[in-house]
């Protein structure tokens, strides 16, 4: 009778004591500073895991398949050649951008989660700080052997800094993108505006705007503003054209808040949403961005701001998401131009903004040796090229770029035209958090706040998110 | 008060105070029998709620510095959350949402069916039951995905019916929506509840009431009110807390267009996953469920009350 409730408190202690103990969040051990590196190096059976944002006849495609029908076998078959048993799975996933980063984080925060995975090159920074990543020298114990890889000789510097934080190398870069104005050159032709068409100031998209919005059932311009498109709406909207002001929103370690530049981005959103060239409402759908790729490919949207992503996984006419059979003869891309001509960040005429991935090793992985050779066998010339599969990607690396270049006027256009005037976003921990300030302000604009109103409240929201007024620049 | 409990053989019977006596089992006895239960409560509900109030005093988060050395910094979450715009809109839609689609929408169009069906055929009751019952057992996400396409712009059934063709309900009126698709979805249960409540309204009364003439109206305040009064609120608090905490607004506006129908759990969800700042999303969870404790305490004090 006397032995339940002992043994009763005694599991009510246990778990107060379990809580109380567990209540050291964030133990100092934040990875694998006391793991051998070495560990399971001659290991003769095998197992990773790749992890991306990627998905099989979903988000980003192309890139699924090729892990799963292309690396991973030829990977296989390589190891077993040295006769080691290896067995790799892809695990692969269709989120959202940042839902995907917090899952991945949570995974990470627990010691588990795949043993190489994607990252989006502005998360870098974060997974650091958290020790979710280390640098590949500590990860792989051998600096020289890191180093001395021949592939980094082939990745340029501003392409090699997506996977670099604090001057240290976290991951190897994915390759990277460039952003442009497509265009439907059938609504164009059947608004009388030329094939080659090549705006020089923003006026000039405003006229072709105006010229199209005579066409019935056509939106004339798609440029992503509001909070449901996230990211989207500050890389393919807000950032290009505040490059085009002259301005960039961070400058010495100060961000940008509420100064003439930022007014007239927002003046310019007004003038498109409110003025009738572009689609409120598709701003405010929770799928918005999905939806615009839908009308895009049905010739109902005229002008439209993306990365090369939209060629060759939105409009691919095989694998994309909304498959344009017509899309090499169909859509044109020209460059984003500044707000006037020379009126761009640097005094240019045309501007554009990247952004990248890379992939990095976990550092809990069982197997760092095997997994920083899965790492350099992915990133290796031949794989990289097998990547692109004829579509378009500016690949990280320059070897590659220059074979494949030549057969893809796509391509050629983003490497050569885009990249050598691109911004790169600041890859710093607050970076998220103002921009999803400027992602309101243009919400708020788009649905009927004035431009002055928007201003103030995103500079309240900027100085929230630097931590105080003196980081934050205003007039 | 204390009781004789029935003999046990081979024991004489015994008078015990009430702290002992639970059933007729010694406590200790009692308490093992429910300590597997304990566990799994103490192990998924009071952990992860003492889990949660420790990290809304943190500034958690799952990337960054504070992902490895958080820092407790006191009660600055709730602070902001007093000045939060976003947080006082989340709670005036929370309340709107219960108000419009639970408290209102589902307890008075559950009981007008119940009322209504008391004494039609068995077959068409066991009819309209049914088809009511499919709404309430029907996963919400596909009851959401219905309703998106009920109220698509181009495609959808509500502008056909109404030709307003062109009109984006979920972004011109996305509350509106939110409430007419949660009543839809949860007024199975409360005319289930109110149809067995019903059966306790006593025949004889309803007749006389109407040998005397009185009018429905009458007759419902009258007769029929004051025998479910316990089940009014009984029921009125579950499916107002069950709204409270709802997540399917997600699904049909993920809480846009621009938070306009971002309700409590929504706005938790955003602010820990896209922001993700668990510990500021931990310390509105924490007050969400003071929420809750106080509208059932409010509930708990009406029915002594009654009794």
């Amino acid at each position: 009778m006397r032995r339940i409730p002992r043994l009763f408190r005694l599991a009510v202690l246990g778990t107060a004591a379990s809580v109380l103990l567990t209540g050291c969040l964030g133990s100092s051990d934040s990875g694998s500073g006391d793991q051998d590196a070495n560990r399971n190096s001659d290991a003769k059976k095998v197992e990773l895991v790749i992890g991306s944002n990627s998905v099989k006849g979903g988000k980003s495609s192309a890139g699924a398949e090729f892990t799963e029908d292309v690396l991973i076998p030829k990977f296989v078959e390589a190891q077993k050649a040295k006769g080691v048993d290896v067995t790799v799975k892809f695990q692969g996933d269709g989120s959202d951008d940042e839902v995907y980063k917090q899952k991945l984080a949570l995974s990470l925060s627990n010691k588990a989660g795949p043993d190489l995975f994607s990252i989006d090159g502005i998360w870098v920074g974060e997974f650091a700080q958290a020790g979710y990543i280390k640098p590949l020298t500590d990860t792989v114990g051998d600096a020289a052997k890191v180093d001395g890889w021949d592939g980094w000789k082939q990745i340029p510097d501003s392409v090699q800094q997506l996977g670099s934080f604090d001057g240290k190398r976290y991951g190897v870069p994915g390759g990277t993108d460039g952003r442009v104005l497509y265009f439907n050159k059938k609504l164009f032709a059947q608004a009388g505006l030329p094939a080659d068409w090549q705006p020089k100031s923003w006026d000039d998209i405003t006229a072709a705007g105006q010229a199209l919005k005579k066409l019935a059932g056509v939106t004339p311009i798609q440029i992503n503003a509001g909070t449901a498109m996230g990211e989207a709406t500050t890389m393919q909207g807000v950032l290009p054209l505040l490059v085009g002001t002259g301005a960039a929103i961070n400058t010495d370690g100060k961000w940008l808040g509420n100064t003439p530049q930022l007014r007239q981005v927002l003046d310019f959103y007004k003038s498109i949403y409110a003025g009738g060239l572009g689609d409120p409402i598709l701003q405010r759908e929770a799928k918005g961005r999905d939806k615009s790729f839908a009308e895009f490919a049905a010739n109902k949207i005229g002008i439209l701001l993306e990365s090369d992503y939209f060629w060759r996984s939105v409009v691919e006419p095989k694998e994309g998401v909304a498959k344009m059979a017509d899309r090499d003869s169909a859509v044109g891309y020209a460059l984003i131009p500044a707000s006037k001509a020379g009126g761009g960040i640097k005094g240019q005429d045309f501007v554009s903004m990247s952004g990248g991935g890379a992939t990095a090793i976990n550092p809990n992985t069982k197997f760092p040796q095997q997994a920083w050779e899965l790492l350099q066998f992915m990133n290796s010339a031949e794989m990289v090229k097998a990547s692109l599969d004829g579509a378009a990607k500016i690949t990280q690396r320059t070897d590659v770029n220059t074979e494949v270049l030549a057969s893809d006027p796509m391509l050629t256009f983003v490497a050569t035209k885009v990249l050598p005037l691109t911004q790169y976003r600041p890859g710093m921990a607050e970076y998220p958090k103002v921009s999803a300030a400027l992602q309101q302000a243009t919400a708020d604009v788009v649905g009927g706040k004035t431009t002055d109103a928007a201003a103030k409240s995103y500079q309240t929201a900027v100085e929230a998110a630097a931590g105080s007024k003196d980081k934050v620049t205003s007039n | 008060m204390a009781s004789v409990t029935e003999p046990v053989p081979g024991r004489p019977a015994r008078v015990r105070g009430p702290a002992q006596d639970v059933a007729g089992l010694g406590i200790g006895r009692a308490l093992g029998f429910v300590a597997p239960a304990l566990l799994l409560i103490g192990a998924f509900l009071v952990f992860p709620a003492i889990w949660t109030i420790y990290i809304g005093i943190t500034n958690y988060r799952l990337t960054g510095v504070e992902a490895v050395s958080p820092s407790i910094v006191g009660l600055s979450n709730y602070t902001k959350a007093l000045n939060d715009a976003l947080f006082h809109n989340a709670l005036w839609l929370t309340l709107l949402f219960v108000l419009g689609s639970a408290t209102i929408g589902q307890n008075i169009l559950g009981f007008a069916l119940a009322w209504t069906m008391r004494r039609a055929r068995p077959a068409v009751r066991r009819t309209v039951e049914g088809l009511v019952l499919l709404a309430w057992i029907l996963p919400s996400t596909v009851v959401a995905y219905l309703w998106i396409a009920f109220f698509d712009r181009d495609t959808g059934t509500l502008n056909s019916i109404l030709g307003t063709q062109g009109t984006a309900w979920l972004i011109d009126y996305p509350m509106v929506c939110l409430v007419l698709f949660n009543t839809w979805r949860g007024t199975a249960f409360s005319m289930m509840l109110y149809s067995s409540a019903l059966q306790a309204v006593p025949p004889s009364q309803l007749e006389s009431a109407r040998m005397v003439g009185a009018s429905g109206w009458q007759t419902l305040r009258d007769i029929v009110f004051p025998h479910i009064r316990g089940h009014v609120l009984t029921n009125t608090l579950l499916i107002s807390l069950w709204t409270a905490n709802d997540f399917s607004p997600f699904l049909l506006t993920r809480g846009g267009p621009n938070h306009e129908s971002e309700t409590v759990p929504v706005y938790i969800y955003n602010v820990a996953l896209q922001g993700g700042e668990l510990g500021y999303s931990s310390a509105i969870s924490f007050l969400l469920l003071i929420a809750n404790l106080l509208v059932a305490l409010l509930y708990l004090r009406l029915l002594r009350r009654r009794s």
